[in-house]
């Protein structure tokens, strides 16, 4: 059913026709109106025969989830920055144990500077931590994405992590195509748990392993993870027969066929990326767009046969590794091995900076014309003579003060306190 | 021996031994019956407070939830000697996840089981001192104030023991622990404001509170027992002498179990709702020393360059516990023959 609806009730909706019997989730802001909504929805008898758990922590969300996937519920959590990173540890551990949990991230950026805008710092952070992560492009995906992500959950025992960008798609009013009750417990089967607690058939769970074997649960770990590269495609098939639409997959190719010039990005970016990429193609430009539906497991030999023919490739992300450079850069990179291919490392959208067409076209006519050093990440919009300023400011000595406060001080964001 | 004076304080109390009572009312470890949840095999020390009360508390669960049980545990001594790859000593369905979250993990798996409509099922979380007072205390706190349908139990030895034998914010005023040493001029561990779970557990106003030794096992089962009665959240605090931890002899966990209780080192009672119901009073009330003297993590306080200062600090500790809890029940006091020579007593059991 089409409905204008904000991407967080939709995908609230869409958690609801996929039956979990257990949620548990802490608020954080742009997670919030997801978990409210799911609220909402088991107190009235919307979402029945579920319990929601009001933790008080993520540690403490994401460890319920455990206890209540290991007895054998479907579970569901969802998070933002801070909060998935307090639950790295039972990020770690839930994968470990093979818990099917579902998990919504809207994707916010991690202090400091504590930042409630969007960007993909969070959930890059924990890349490897085991979970599968599917990126959504609009609201009309999150939905699907949620479910496909339990059908994937289930099948393979693995968690899965639904990353959606926070207030960009979380806050949006789109228009959705609402699933049916009857559609999605057709495409969903129940919950049937490979392992569970049980009174009857006692087991025990999360034992302690040595040398001897650590390696090979690991590996497993890794093999199921993999498998998801077999099994992502044959969901998202399924869901179009079932649904009538094309949603989730591991990569979405647009306009590559001749493309010299590809650009690779995931989220709600691509949208934008692909309107200038139009622009360029109308003026004969050959530009397409990879887009990465799924981060891990790394979809590694459809992004090379995707980016084969192409001369160049810009990854644009929202996130990068302090120190080293791109994140997804890197795979790519990997992806492509051997390959005559240059990649740029194009970071933006730092800390919800906006993303503009025009900002965009500049890089990648700046690319096109060779005026951009593929052994440097580049920041898209960096104000680099604010970075300037703060520098020399460091280099007079004395005790300069934080640079974030600074910064802002300097730009007239902060009105309070003499800058000299 | 083929015949033995039965002792008169073991009469009337949980204490009492099973030769004295009619089959029903046995011990549930005396049970041919009894469900073994942690079985024999396991690689605990000689001695280990902590394996002998999980055996209790979880055989007594088990009697009372006729089986339908699941156990969560939190990392420690007693996850890690139980679960060496590919072994388990564990005879019930049991998740380890990790040493801070045992509380929300059990009230994960109540939850699930309440949304199952497998409320007949029962929930037991258990963790060390460590997991329970320091490092899981937010998920322990989160869990009480939810009254999640969990019993959870700490077995507190007062340390870190599993990676050998740190300071937890249960360890007890001027101990040795490998890093609160006897150097310097306060000796051990420091004397902070104390963080004793129970009365925080009592502030929460769960339905049941309770606290336990391992001296006392009947009472021990009798206070699971008791907690299964109740739904929502449910406390015990079991103490479990380490003789690793505490440089004690194996053959005297027993001993220092009721010794602690005896000094009023350790208050041993029952709460309901925030309210105290029932408390077990002190039977001959000795001086800490005794309780002391037996462990090499207190021995820097004695000797010739002893530290009668803070043994006196240390007693005025458990006075004030005696104070406050009222350990000593003046009407109950003379007791009969056979309590002064027995305190310490091996037969009780």
């Amino acid at each position: 059913m089409l409905e204008q609806i904000e991407g967080s009730q939709a995908v609230a909706k869409a958690v609801t026709l996929c039956r979990p019997e257990v949620i548990a989730a802490y608020p954080i802001s742009p997670q919030t109106h997801i978990v409210e909504s799911l609220s909402d929805r088991v107190r009235t008898g919307e979402l029945a025969g579920c319990e929601y758990m009001m933790v008080e922590s993520e540690f403490g969300a994401m460890s319920a989830c455990i206890g209540a996937s290991a007895a054998g519920a479907r579970t569901y959590t969802a998070t933002s920055s801070q909060g998935l990173l307090f639950m790295a540890e039972a990020l770690f551990n839930a994968s470990g144990l093979g818990l099917p949990i579902v998990m919504t991230v809207a994707n916010r950026a991690i202090g400091a500077p504590i930042n409630i805008w969007n960007d993909h710092s969070d959930s890059m952070a924990m890349r490897d931590s085991g979970w599968i992560q599917l990126f959504a492009e609009s609201n009309q995906e999150a939905v699907d994405l949620h479910i496909q992500a339990y059908r994937l959950a289930e099948a393979l025992s693995v968690p899965v992590m639904v990353c959606m960008d926070g207030f960009v798609l979380t806050h949006a009013f789109e228009r959705v195509d609402l699933p049916e009750q009857a559609q999605v417990d057709a495409f969903l089967p129940g919950f049937v748990p490979q392992q569970a607690l049980d009174p009857d058939d006692p087991v025990t769970i999360g034992a302690m392993v040595g040398p001897e074997a650590f390696a090979e649960v690991k590996y497993l770990m890794h093999a199921k993870q993999m498998s998801a590269l077999d099994e992502i495609p044959v969901i998202a098939r399924d869901f179009a027969e079932t649904f009538g639409r094309d949603s989730g997959g591991l990569v979405r190719p647009y306009r590559t066929d001749d493309a010299e010039t590809i650009v690779v990005s995931l989220g709600s970016v691509l949208g934008t990326i692909e309107d200038v990429v139009d622009k360029m193609r109308d003026e004969g430009r050959t530009v397409g767009v990879l887009g990465i539906g799924c981060f891990r497991p790394w979809p590694l030999d459809e992004v090379r046969a995707a980016l084969a023919g192409a001369r160049r490739v810009v990854v644009v992300e929202k996130a990068f590794a302090v120190g080293a450079g791109g994140i997804v850069g890197q795979n790519v990179r990997d992806a492509l091995r051997g390959l005559p291919v240059e990649v740029y490392d194009v970071v933006a959208g730092l800390g919800g900076r906006p993303i503009t067409r025009a900002s965009l076209r500049q890089v990648f006519d700046q690319v096109l014309a060779g005026e951009v050093d593929p052994r440097r990440m580049h920041f898209l919009d960096l104000d680099v003579d604010l970075v300037q300023r703060e520098l020399e400011r460091s280099r007079r000595g004395g005790r300069p003060g934080p640079h974030a406060e600074n910064m802002l001080r300097d730009i007239g964001t902060v009105a309070s306190g003499a800058y000299e | 021996m083929a015949h033995q004076e039965i002792k008169l304080y073991q009469t009337g109390t949980f204490v009492a031994g099973n030769r004295l009572l009619d089959p029903e009312q046995r011990s549930v470890q005396a049970r041919m019956g009894r469900s073994n949840s942690l079985t024999s095999g396991h690689r605990a020390c000689q001695g280990c407070g902590e394996a002998l009360g999980a055996r209790y508390v979880l055989d007594a669960a088990m009697r009372a939830t006729d089986g339908k049980m699941v156990a969560v545990n939190s990392t420690g001594c007693l996850e890690v000697f139980s679960t060496p790859y590919p072994e388990s000593s564990w005879q019930l369905p049991w998740l380890h996840s990790l040493f801070g979250n045992g509380p929300a993990v059990a009230a994960g798996v109540a939850a699930a089981l309440k949304a199952k409509g497998r409320d007949d099922i029962r929930v037991v979380g258990q963790a060390g001192d460590g997991g329970t007072v320091d490092i899981g205390f937010g998920t322990l706190s989160g869990m009480f104030e939810r009254n999640d349908d969990v019993l959870f139990v700490c077995y507190d030895n007062e340390g870190y023991m599993n990676t050998g034998v740190q300071r937890s914010g249960a360890t007890p005023p001027a101990a040795r622990t490998a890093n609160t040493k006897p150097v310097g001029d306060e000796p051990g561990n420091v004397f902070g404001q104390g963080k004793f779970v129970p009365a925080i557990a009592m502030a929460h106003e769960i339905p049941y509170v309770a606290t336990a030794t391992v001296a006392e096992l009947r009472d021990l089962e009798y206070k699971v027992e008791k907690a299964m009665t109740f739904r929502g959240a449910r406390y015990i605090h079991v103490f479990v002498p380490c003789p690793l931890g505490w440089g004690a002899a194996s053959s005297d966990t027993i001993r220092l179990s009721r010794l602690a209780k005896e000094t009023g080192v350790f208050p041993v009672f029952e709460a309901e709702h925030g309210e105290v119901t029932e408390v077990s009073t002190i039977r001959r009330r000795v001086p800490v020393e005794e309780y002391l003297t037996l462990q090499k993590r207190y021995a820097h306080l004695f000797g010739p360059a002893g530290r009668p200062d803070i043994v006196a600090r240390l007693q005025a500790t458990a006075d004030r516990n005696i104070a406050r809890y009222g350990l000593l029940a003046p009407d109950e006091e003379p007791a009969g023959p056979g309590v002064a020579q027995d305190v310490a007593g091996e037969g009780a059991v």
